[in-house]
């Protein structure tokens, strides 16, 4: 519980508080989550609502030679997506986010 | 060591049902390699369990097998998780069934899978330590809002465990001849010692291996089929659409979910049902760090998006080989064991009586670990999030492992029994019902917790209650509890799937009730937020890390 923290502890959250890096890398963070997270759930809501009130758009065949559907390609395109975006996320994240994240943290404990 | 003596006896009485398993199978003629399979497999988990049990001893080995796991095997073991019986054999099933309709199941469960990563993975590895009541109660009372997230959990993590259970006795009857009871009885047993004894070790470790066989097994029984239609996906299809009565209309939407709020409810709970599952959010504190929580993430989502790439594969190939052929059907022309069964009888078409005997051990295997994950995480909502953190609050480390240990028995022994008085429900059914409590009580509640600084203690109480009791109410006076298996005549609730309700009912409870909240603790709550935000953030004052 928080309550129960010690001392430094709240000396500590609160430098790291008042450090701009902090919040610039809290917003990176949110924009990259957010984004990535908001472009999944339009492609996705996307496709259920289209098979909830014009399902008739996903039974075209997707060429004149093949019998495979428009619904059938979007439903695994929407499966190989949301595998390329936390692609995306992973390569985002692991490149300078846990640098950026510790050297906030030590400076936070080595001055509070 | 005393634990040693404890699993010795059950070996051999295991060793025992075989040969009866065996001559009761003459109707499928791989049971003998099934069996063998079989009987490789729960040695080796044992062993493993043997192994595991001498490393748990203390509560952070028996809830997070001490946060040494790496991400990489974590992945495995939340794919593990994932890739159930009901997502490979209901899956299959769903797309031999009704084509298209079954591939919203396969996107959905899917699509849950970023969004975990993206908005709580690394939040909650840095806020809990042993479930996701530990990051919501940093700042919420924490009595009210663990006997909310430990009731959420519980029912979620029951209706999963009888959807698995009933899936397991129907796979072992049909495929090894044996009695549904007893076939339940045996899984229940196993499970209980794999938890009670090894821990989220060795619940762990079985995961990792039954991930490996079931993607294994899997490719195997897709590339053959593939093979036979030259590697293209159009000529499977036409072969497929030539054997379904419903011709070229299985490729369309309509064959399962017919009126839109039920796609779009169905659809819901898919999404944020996986946020919301126990056995599933409980995995982030099995790795040391946020870093390993996200990369764990990364590999669960890539092997369930190859999985349920299989998965379509399978549906389809066993439409095209499967459907029609006399060898799998019964005198009335329906699948054998039905329509549950299709990937199972896919893998004898395509591999013949060797593939058919490992993807049926596969199978059980896949149920065992699932229902072994489960019932950890029921267990620790018991002894966690009640027992330690509510009624003995100075209770020591090993009581609190010993209550984890008597509520697994107490909760394999209740899956059992629910198996048995469930027997004829649909698996399928079953687990997306857990789905929708996980999106109406669970995730809401982790959510706002996370991400809006409003949420009180009465908000989130309310808000909770709401969607656990619109949720359960729905289910059971909907068309599948109130008229097919209580026999009345119309439903009260005309919907099957309650998530889209249930969950706007959560959090609209949990928002008007917060943003009214004017009491003192209330204030107290919101001004924690700061706090607990720098924490999610940072893993500042987590677990494991030095402060």
């Amino acid at each position: 519980m928080l309550s129960s923290t010690d001392a430094s502890m709240e000396n500590w959250y609160r430098a790291i508080d008042a450090d701009p890096r902090f919040h610039a890398l809290a917003r990176q963070r949110s924009r990259l989550g957010w984004g990535l997270g908001g472009a999944v759930l339009v492609a996705y809501y996307s496709f259920i609502l289209i098979i909830a009130f014009k399902p008739a758009w996903l039974v075209r065949p997707l060429g004149p030679t093949t019998v495979v559907t428009v619904g059938i390609a979007a439903g695994l395109a929407i499966i190989a997506l949301c595998v390329a975006l936390t692609g995306v996320y992973i390569w985002q994240a692991n490149r300078d986010f846990d640098r950026k994240n510790r050297e906030i943290v030590d400076d936070a404990r080595r001055n509070a | 060591m005393m634990r040693d003596a404890m699993l010795k006896p059950l070996v051999p009485a295991l060793l025992l049902l075989a040969p009866t398993a065996v001559s009761a199978a003459e109707s499928v003629n791989s049971g003998g390699i099934a069996i063998t399979f079989f009987i490789v497999f729960v040695a080796a988990t044992l062993a493993i369990t043997w192994w595991a049990a001498r490393r748990t001893h203390t509560t952070h080995d028996f809830y997070a097998a001490g946060g040494n796991i790496s991400g990489l095997q974590n992945g495995l073991a939340i794919a593990g998780d994932f890739m159930s019986a009901a997502s490979f054999l209901g899956v299959s099933g769903l797309i031999f069934g009704f084509g298209f309709d079954g591939l919203i199941y396969a996107v959905g469960g899917l699509a849950g899978w970023p969004l975990v990563l993206f908005l709580l993975s690394e939040r909650l590895k840095n806020l809990g330590k042993y479930t996701f009541a530990d990051a919501v109660t940093l700042r919420l009372a924490a009595t009210p809002i663990r006997c909310l997230a430990a009731s959420g959990s519980l029912v979620a993590v029951v209706l999963y465990l009888i959807g698995q259970m009933v899936g397991a006795g129907k796979l072992i009857e049909v495929l090894f001849g044996l009695n549904y009871s007893v076939a339940v009885g045996c899984v229940g047993t196993l499970m209980i010692v794999y938890v009670c004894f090894g821990g989220m070790l060795a619940t762990t470790w079985v995961q990792i291996i039954k991930a490996v066989l079931l993607l294994g097994g899997a490719s195997l029984v897709t590339v053959l089929v593939l093979a036979q239609f030259n590697f293209s996906l159009n000529q499977l299809l036409m072969a497929a659409l030539k054997q379904h009565a419903r011709g070229v209309a299985v490729l369309a939407p309509g064959g399962l979910v017919h009126d839109p709020v039920s796609v779009v409810s169905l659809g819901t709970a898919l999404v944020f049902g996986t946020a919301g599952l126990p056995h599933i959010l409980m995995r982030f504190f099995t790795v040391p760090n946020a870093r390993e929580a996200r990369r764990s993430v990364f590999f669960a989502t890539a092997f369930i998006g190859y999985f349920y790439m299989l998965t379509f594969v399978i549906g389809f190939g066993a439409m095209a080989l499967v459907l029609g052929n006399p060898q799998f059907a019964d005198a009335t022309g329906r699948l054998l064991g039905g329509d549950n069964m299709a990937a199972i009888h896919l893998a004898h078409a395509a591999g013949g009586p060797l593939l058919l005997g490992f993807m049926s051990a596969v199978c059980f295997a896949t149920i065992l670990a699932v229902v072994s994950g489960l019932t950890l995480s029921g267990a620790s909502a018991i002894s966690h999030d009640l027992y330690a953190s509510v009624f003995r609050p100075n209770a020591s480390e090993q009581e609190v492992v010993r209550v984890s240990r008597y509520a697994t028995i107490v909760l394999g022994v209740v899956a059992v029994l629910l198996a048995l008085l469930f027997e004829s429900q649909n698996v399928a059914y079953l687990v997306l019902m857990a789905f929708t409590v996980g999106a109406s009580v669970n995730f809401p509640l982790l959510f706002l917790a996370l991400f809006w600084r409003n949420l009180t203690t009465s908000g989130a109480l309310t808000g909770g209650v709401m969607g656990l009791v619109t949720a359960v109410g729905c289910i059971v006076l909907g068309p599948t509890v109130w008229v097919e298996v209580l026999g009345n005549a119309e439903p009260i609730v005309p919907y099957k799937y309650p998530a889209l309700f249930a969950m706007c009912a959560s959090f609209s409870g949990s928002i008007v009730v917060s943003l009214l909240d004017r009491s003192a603790r209330a204030t107290r709550e919101r001004a924690g937020f700061n706090a607990q935000y720098i924490r999610s953030q940072t893993g500042l004052g987590a677990e494991g890390t030095p402060a």
